[in-house]
């Protein structure tokens, strides 16, 4: 299990060839109070860099891309009732979505943890 | 006291208007300050306004189709209707109150010529479905118009029945999507720069298109190199807004026109900022293919809560025999409103029922008229000159997000509040205190905390200083560590600081009677 970063300010974690996703600290944390969520559809595909989720706040609508290429296999159905949970738990119950990767190797242009708190670090 | 919806409205809650020296008042109203609860609290649906005699014998002649339950409307007299509507308008903030620095909004003020025009019977009271013969001098007064806007523009044709701005966008992008249909070359990419008005990429993706965004150049501007690395057979367009929503002229908009024509793609721009530049570039001579212009934003036309848009859209020889139906053509005796396209016709269609704003073209034109040519030209120099009076005055303690002069509005983002607590929103919200409409906030995206702020060509410098006056004091006041009169403001307001997140994720959007009633 290992989690990788983009510069998108999504997060993938990955185990057995389906990643999870969702959207870091530092970007529901920029976003502001977040009131809705869109996810995508599962068995719909992917490519790497695609719009594959939005989410609103209280300051603006932002697209989420998504980090790797691959079909979707399951959906955070929670979100649809509380967007919320992307402000309390980013990192855990707040996930969007989960996708089979396609290529791992796509995982190689990523961040890992070190490498992201270091290019947020250069955003302030 | 909370209204049934949970809201602080009503007799009690409105204890919190005005400053907090004085006694509670039995009405909870401040003088002038009345305090005024929902249409549904006020009035009662058991009540009538209105009486009527009795009618006897009556019959229905609607073979059972009468209606049988209450509606649930109330009954108000007369005069508690307007008292009604009075009061709230009272507690509203409007251009003709204050100045209205709504970024990208172009809120000047409108001219009481253009309302003493538009209230000519002969304008006021014409009707769509009056005989041609009869409406000439309407059906004359938009052909005008239309000559004034393709002046102004230097474009050979105009679609004058949009009704609005995105409303324009569309039509401009239906007639690029009819354009490359009529050639077999049905492309599904629109590249929209990451500064843009979030109505482009939704006009696009309305009309079928997959959205690319372009990111900023370190200067505010489109990234050339990056919009040609876009660039491809598969683009039917690039929707660009120039000056853009950083207040800045787009230097590069020949080249970005030129490289999008050289791929077979069309250039629409978003002429929302046409007020920096009218009357001093003409877009056709940028190889503009389609824009709209709100008459609502360059030519004064109220909007914004105030009175509907009008949305004309300007079109490129390419694009012009794709322009929607219906549209005015000027015979040699007479006016035609031109209904159906002609048999083989390339028009897209119809958008709207009839031929568009007709109160906002008469107002239009006669803010045109009434400033000529060289009044219009100033017109761009003033909103120009008044928004860098703004940038040039403020710079010094806020963060300007760009160096350098701007156009029509000035951009600043929240580093100056680094460290002081308060938010771009806290900081806005303690305007409203101040008397003031906020700028526009956290758009565009491209900033961090954004701060946009259009004065217009319609303020005096002295009203112009003492907007300038009033930011440098708040920010003076953050700086000193005052929080407290930024987070929980506006203080002096009808209703306080409102549960903005609360509202956007469980909006009550209709009164529902209680229980007990």
């Amino acid at each position: 299990m290992t989690i990788y970063y983009s510069e998108d300010h999504e997060w993938i974690n990955v185990e057995a060839g389906v990643g999870t996703v969702g959207i870091s600290e530092y970007a529901q944390n920029a976003l502001g109070d977040i009131v809705f969520v869109e996810v995508p559809e599962v068995g719909d595909d992917y490519a790497k860099g695609d719009e594959v989720a939005v989410v609103e706040s209280v300051k603006a609508a932002s697209e989420i891309y998504s980090p790797v290429t691959g079909e979707i296999t399951a959906i955070n159905e929670a979100l649809e009732e509380n967007a919320a949970l992307v402000n309390s738990s980013p990192n855990g119950d707040g996930w969007f979505f989960k996708i089979k990767i396609s290529d791992e190797n796509e995982l190689e242009g990523l961040m890992d943890a070190d490498g992201y708190k270091k290019f947020i670090a250069g955003l302030e | 006291m909370l209204n049934n919806q949970g809201r602080p409205t009503g007799v009690d809650g409105a204890k919190n208007v005005g400053s907090a020296t004085g006694f509670a008042t039995y009405t909870g109203s401040r003088g002038l300050s009345q305090v005024e609860g929902l249409i549904y609290e006020i009035g009662d649906v058991k009540r009538t306004g209105v009486d009527f005699p009795e009618v006897e014998d009556f019959e229905s002649c609607l073979g059972g189709m009468e209606r049988k339950e209450e509606i649930g409307l109330v009954g108000l007299s007369e005069p508690e209707t307007m008292r009604h509507y009075t009061r709230l308008s009272r507690k509203n903030y409007a251009i003709d109150l204050g100045l209205y620095p709504l970024g990208s909004c172009t809120m000047k003020h409108n001219p009481r010529i253009n309302e003493k025009v538009a209230r000519i019977p002969g304008l006021s009271d014409v009707h769509p479905l009056q005989p041609i013969s009869t409406t000439q001098g309407a059906l004359d007064l938009i052909d005008t118009l239309a000559h004034w806007l393709k002046t102004l523009t230097g474009m050979p044709a105009v679609a004058m029945s949009p009704k609005a701005g995105a409303h324009g966008e569309l039509c401009g992008l239906m007639a690029i999507r009819a354009a490359l249909e009529a050639k077999g070359d049905a492309r599904s990419i629109v590249l929209a720069p990451e500064s843009a008005h979030g109505t482009n990429p939704a006009t696009a993706a309305l009309c079928g298109y997959k959205v690319k965004p372009i990111p900023a150049t370190a200067d505010g501007r489109v990234d050339l190199a990056a919009m040609k690395e876009a660039l491809g057979p598969d683009v039917a367009a690039i929707m660009v807004t120039n000056p853009n929503t950083c207040g800045l002229f787009e230097r590069e908009i020949i080249e970005i026109a030129d490289a999008v024509h050289a791929i077979g793609g069309y250039f629409y721009c978003d002429g929302a900022n046409f007020n920096a530049i009218v009357g001093k570039v003409r877009p056709g001579d940028l190889g503009v293919d389609a824009m709209h212009i709100n008459l609502h934003k360059t030519f004064s036309t109220p909007h914004g809560g105030g009175g509907p848009g009008a949305g004309p859209v300007v079109l490129s020889e390419a694009l012009a025999p794709y322009a929607p139906i219906p549209y005015v053509l000027a015979g040699e005796e007479s006016f035609e409103l031109v209904e159906h396209d002609v048999v083989g016709g390339k028009s897209f269609g119809r958008m709207t029922a009839f031929h568009g704003q007709m109160g906002m073209c008469i107002r239009a034109l006669a803010y045109m008229m009434s400033h000529g040519a060289d009044g219009l030209a100033k017109i761009a120099e003033d909103s120009v000159l008044n928004a860098n009076y703004v940038l040039a005055s403020l710079k010094d303690v806020m963060s300007a997000s760009y160096d350098g002069p701007c156009m029509h509005e000035a951009l600043f983002d929240d580093r100056f509040l680094k460290d002081t607590g308060v938010s771009t929103l806290d900081f806005s919200k303690a305007m409203i205190d101040e008397g003031y409409h906020p700028m526009t906030m956290y758009f565009p995206l491209v900033v961090h905390g954004a701060m946009l702020i259009e004065p217009t060509e319609s303020e005096s410098k002295g009203s112009v200083d003492q907007f300038i006056g009033m930011m440098r004091h708040l920010v003076k006041a953050a700086k000193e560590g005052e929080t407290e009169r930024f987070l929980g403001a506006p203080y002096n307001a009808p209703l306080k600081r409102l549960d903005e997140t609360a509202a956007a994720r469980n909006p009550i959007l209709r009164w529902r009677k209680t229980e007990e009633e």
